[in-house]
């Protein structure tokens, strides 16, 4: 059984992923969805996971979070808080939802994952580190491949080219 | 250390919880930024089941395949955005049923 941190870790988290893309300001949508990812965080706490949380929190709350802040600050304000919606879409993503939940959730309710339990101790994070230089090498260096070509790629998608240089457009 | 009481059950209920509501806002959200929201929940929602499997297994490879998954989760963001400000300096709009034209 769950205990008490876990339940309201998990309340925080849903709750606020429902916040992030019900309530009518995308910039509060958007520290919703910080508060989303920072429960994640904590799940990974709970897990015995303290690097990849870490590293949760600094990449998602850091810097996706913060990316995302000034993109909703780059679009022009009515549509922030405009919310065109067809109500019979909505109510046909509800109930999609709700069958995803009920299905999926009795699916693993019924399946065996309810007797896996571990006395193992957590697996320490130097372990980590090992395998990233050890057998995830190659996979390292093609990451740092991808990362540096998806920032070139955003720099050349967001680059105006109708602006030259020491000319303004505010 | 404490030992652990959560169980993995839990764990996976909160992932599947997450999963539905981003597949909840990809279906019916037309805003460009929202969708990447959901996206975002999505992904998180995998990594968390990355998490809890690799401690009940024990096994490090699954927190190493975690922080992949969150590199490229960052980079995906990354070119989005990017995306969706293109999108916005061409149509005035991020609705992305005003998108037509990209469909060629």
């Amino acid at each position: 059984m769950a205990d008490t941190v876990f339940l309201a870790l998990s309340v925080l988290t849903i709750g606020s992923a429902i916040a992030a893309l019900e309530i009518r300001s995308l910039i509060y949508g958007s520290i919703a969805l910080m508060v989303t990812l920072s429960g994640i965080a904590g799940f990974f706490l709970l897990a015995d996971a303290p690097f990849v949380a870490m590293f949760q929190i600094s990449v998602y709350v850091g810097s996706i979070a913060v990316l995302i802040l000034f993109t909703v600050m780059l679009v022009r304000r009515e549509l922030i808080f405009n919310k065109i919606e067809d109500p019979r879409r909505r109510y046909a993503g509800i109930g999609l939802m709700i069958i995803i939940m009920v299905g999926l959730g009795t699916i693993i309710i019924g399946s065996g994952l309810k007797t896996i339990t571990t006395d193992s101790p957590p697996v320490d994070f130097k372990k980590i580190g090992e395998d990233f230089l050890t057998y995830y090498s190659p996979a390292l260096v093609v990451m740092a491949l991808i990362l540096a070509s998806a920032v070139i790629g955003a720099l050349v998608l967001a680059r105006r080219e109708d602006v030259t240089t020491g000319q303004r457009t505010d | 250390m404490l030992p652990l009481v959560n169980e993995l059950i839990d764990f996976v209920i909160v992932s599947v919880a997450l999963l539905a509501i981003g597949i909840y806002g990809l279906a019916t959200k037309r805003n460009a930024i929202r969708m990447l929201f959901a996206i975002e929940m999505i992904v998180n929602a995998a990594n968390l089941n990355l998490i809890a499997f690799a401690r009940f297994i024990p096994n490090s490879q699954g927190q190493t395949l975690t922080l992949f998954s969150i590199a490229i989760a960052a980079a995906e963001v990354a070119v989005g955005l990017a995306l969706i400000i293109v999108a916005y300096r061409m149509y005035k709009n991020i609705d992305i049923a005003d998108f037509r034209s990209l469909k060629g």
